[in-house]
């Protein structure tokens, strides 16, 4: 209560101690003028799902607003389940932010559609625009980039992850003027095309707070000899194409290079890799932190393994299958600090050929005692296996195994996963994400629902066998927020069984499932503040479908704003 | 469902929600997969919908690996049948028709482009030996030789860009990349070689002189120890074979 007599500008100090989202939100539902201080002084907004809110009611609520991160399509959306031209599109946000006199500064996009045009206005219209974080987005080229570094004097940050861009082939890092000297971070590593190398090294020449770079596979072994000459503060780098004769000169100056560029912690790229060529980056391998391979599949499972074993010090590992069940044996014996491990597959069209089994993940379990994080590809796995790795790591936030064949059982028992997964949210007391895959019938479900108390994001497929398996996760995980299901029996009992729950979600995704068209439209009707959207590619909705018709794609969400308005013709909003 | 049963009955009896420990989650044969998911089928199938056959369509035609379990989909009742969620790529090169379901595995289609992008370079460039392949060029008359990776090349006409590039300041005329583009035309090459013009020669792993040209762009690769690029009348003496072809065309 003493804080009440408090003058603002203190509880504003103090609330910019608080630098997580969820304590700013915390704090600004305790009581009006708490509300208030802490709006007026909020400058970084998350917005999980654009269509949850609009811009003017952001900015109207919070209109300091400077940097904005925000969402757009749902998460299976990456793996092609969402047609393109859904939505999500950045524009009106950048519009209504010109109009209503943001200082934006920065700006954080994840599966959104990003046009030239947005780009282009939002680099003609903030003045202090300083980042720019586009992951997973698509819908720009160059010449939107072209803008940005023509236009954005101040930019500090323009990093582009893994997004879909045209490249038409400019000449747009050369729109950097003479007078940019503030980058601290450029990645580009997604861009296809050719980028002129001088500028390129002019660029980094004069940038000497650049601490991150990310080339593209265009960029010659050469050229990054020269920048890495030029930048030995960097402490993240992405090598482009590393493939050179061994016995060179240029082999050589990098060698010399690398011995001088003792900040570097994190390491990514080789998108072209000459084996011969790895021993010259060992040197660095000592101090990394954090290393990605996962799109090298250059190389080889044995040069892999003499790599990793000059990484001590690594707490993130992203690397492909190739490095086998024995590689792992060496990651978990060496990297004795690793606390987040990805493992992607190498052979993406043949099930059944994957490199890793559940072998691997048991050893690394066993040798890692940190390790919190894991996204693991593999061929089969075990209940005993999985048994054993979460007696092995308790700590675990974000588990996610991905079997090639979804519906694969224990291969030594011919049993379900149930008991495997089950004994991973037992033991897993913080577990926040959770993917499952393998034969798995509702009985997992019951366990998730009983024990997975902290779990706010879950991606199921070709699981269950009734509607018990998702009411079982409904009823017992409070903390849900995302939830995404396909290709699994759950139908209209489930679904409607508690539809208030769902305005404590972000969003539930269901695809291929029993849900029925009425049962949509009930969800709709009884709640105004849910957007139901049904997307229909076929020509089912033509034909006035029957409530009883299954169907196929369905996503829904709260939302404040009611129903959007940028909706395409094959999604319907009930 | 057995255990599910007794669960739930633990929970209506208000015992506590946690302490289920390793041991009831230990593997038990006769978990669900017996008895009791054939009432879930039968309750499941009421709808009587098409449903998808999944582990059907997809088991028949993926190359699974021989430990893969012999799962039968119709005790679990998942039977969707659904043929058009279903792509099926019958791309001789890589295996007999392989049916991929859309969204598994779920993977980034901008990392699938990536890997499978990378991976056929990578392939094509290595299924000769492995590893790079280097050879020293000489141009007869300039003052120093260069060395190639042909690895990196895919055709006789990439190269010869390359050593038109390498070597474009030394030469007059029509150089190497003339004369590697016109022998493979034979007529021509008779005119090369009675001129002034370059002939590219390579050593072979056998120690002998030959033309490059004649043989498949791999073979070459991967018996090439050595280019030459000479001038044409000293090439004379390796024309003999292109010569006797000419004569049996016409």
């Amino acid at each position: 209560m003493m804080m009440n007599y408090f003058p603002d500008e203190v509880l504003e100090h103090v609330f910019n101690f608080l630098t997580s989202h969820k304590d700013r939100n915390a704090v600004s539902m305790v009581c009006k003028s708490w509300y208030r201080v802490e709006r007026f002084s909020r400058e970084k907004v998350f917005i999980g799902n654009c269509y949850a809110i609009d811009p003017e009611r952001l900015i109207s609520r919070f209109p300091r607003v400077r940097s904005l991160t925000l969402k757009g399509k749902p998460h299976f959306a990456d793996f092609n389940l969402v047609p393109p031209d859904w939505g999500g599109f950045v524009y009106p946000w950048i519009e209504a932010m010109v109009k209503l006199g943001v200082h934006l500064e920065e700006l954080r996009l994840k599966r959104m559609v990003v046009s030239d045009e947005s780009l282009e206005l939002l680099s003609r219209s903030f003045v202090s625009f300083k980042s720019l974080v586009l992951v997973s987005c698509e819908g720009f080229t160059t010449d939107g980039l072209a803008a940005i570094a023509s236009n954005c004097r101040f930019l500090r940050e323009l990093d582009l992850q893994e997004n879909e861009i045209e490249d038409r082939r400019g000449h747009w890092l050369s729109c950097f003027p003479d007078s940019c000297t503030s980058l601290i971070s450029l990645n580009f590593a997604c861009l296809k095309g050719e980028v002129n190398l001088a500028t390129l090294e002019r660029l980094v020449a004069r940038c000497h707070n650049l601490r991150s770079l990310r080339l593209n596979h265009v960029v010659p072994l050469d050229t990054l000899q020269k920048i890495l000459g030029k930048a030995p503060q960097l402490v993240d780098l992405g090598a482009g194409a590393f493939v050179h004769d061994p016995d060179s000169e240029t082999l050589n100056k990098l060698k010399n290079a690398i011995q001088k560029c003792t900040s570097i912690r994190s390491l990514s790229g080789f998108l072209e890799v000459a084996p011969c060529c790895l021993p010259a980056i060992y040197p660095m391998c000592l101090n990394l932190t954090s290393l990605n391979l996962s799109y090298a599949p250059g190389i080889h499972n044995n040069e892999l393994i003499k790599l990793i074993r000059h990484c001590r010090k690594l707490q993130r590992l992203w690397i492909l299958d190739v490095i086998g069940d024995k590689g792992l044996g060496v990651v978990a014996s060496t990297c004795k600090e690793l606390q987040e491990l990805r493992v992607f597959p190498s052979d993406l069209y043949g099930v059944g050929n994957a490199a890793v089994t559940e072998e691997g993940l048991v050893a690394i379990s066993a040798g890692c005692p940190k390790l919190n994080s894991v996204l693991y590809f593999c061929q089969q796995v075990t209940n005993a296996a999985l048994i054993t790795v979460a007696k092995n790591c308790p700590n675990f936030i974000r588990f996610r195994l991905c079997t090639l064949n979804p519906t694969i059982a224990d291969p030594v028992t011919m049993q379900p996963l149930d008991e495997g997964f089950g004994a991973i949210v037992q033991s897993c007391k913080g577990l926040k994400r959770l993917s499952l895959s393998g034969l798995l019938t509702d009985q997992v479900f019951l366990y998730i629902g009983m024990y997975a108390e902290q779990l706010e994001m879950l991606s199921v497929a070709f699981a269950g066998g009734t509607d018990m398996g998702m009411l079982y996760v409904l009823n017992g995980c409070r903390k849900l927020k995302k939830l995404e299901i396909m290709d699994s029996p759950f139908g209209d009992v489930a679904l409607l069984a508690d539809i208030g729950k769902y305005e404590t979600m972000r969003s539930l995704w269901m695809s291929s499932c029993e849900v029925t068209l009425g049962a949509c439209k009930t969800i709709a009707k009884k709640m105004p503040r849910l957007n139901v959207e049904i997307i229909d590619e076929g020509d089912q909705m033509e034909t006035s479908p029957d409530d009883r018709h299954r169907v196929e794609k369905m996503y829904l969400y709260r939302s404040l704003v009611g129903h959007r308005r940028d909706a395409p013709d094959f999604v319907r909003t009930l | 469902m057995e255990v599910g049963r007794k669960m739930v009955n633990m929970i209506s009896e208000g015992s506590e929600k946690g302490k289920l420990n390793f041991e009831a989650t230990e593997l038990r044969l006769g978990l669900p997969g017996g008895g009791g998911s054939e009432d879930e089928l039968t309750k499941y199938n009421s709808n009587g919908n098409g449903k998808r056959l999944f582990a059907e369509t997809v088991d028949l035609k993926l190359n699974l690996s021989s430990k893969e379990p012999d799962m039968v989909p119709e005790e679990k009742g998942k039977n969707l049948a659904k043929e058009k969620n279903i792509i099926c790529s019958n791309d001789p090169v890589k295996s007999p028709a392989k049916a991929q379901v859309v969204g598994w595995p779920p993977v980034r289609s901008y990392r699938k482009n990536m890997v499978a992008v990378q991976k056929n370079s990578n392939e094509e460039r290595e299924k000769v030996s492995g590893s790079a392949a280097f050879v020293k060029v000489s141009l007869d008359g300039a003052p120093y030789l260069r060395k190639v990776d042909l690895k990196m090349y895919r055709s006789y006409q990439e190269l010869s860009d390359a050593l038109a590039n390498m070597f474009s300041s030394f030469t007059i005329g029509n150089c190497g990349s003339q004369g590697m583009k016109d022998f493979m035309n034979e007529s021509k090459l008779m005119d090369l070689l009675n001129g002034s013009d370059y002939v590219p020669t390579y050593e072979d792993r056998d120690g002998d002189w030959m033309l490059v040209g004649d043989v498949p762009w791999d073979m070459f690769v991967d018996s090439c120890k050595r280019v030459r690029i000479m001038k044409g009348a000293d090439a004379i003496g390796l024309a003999p074979r292109a010569m006797e072809k000419c004569k049996n065309r016409t």
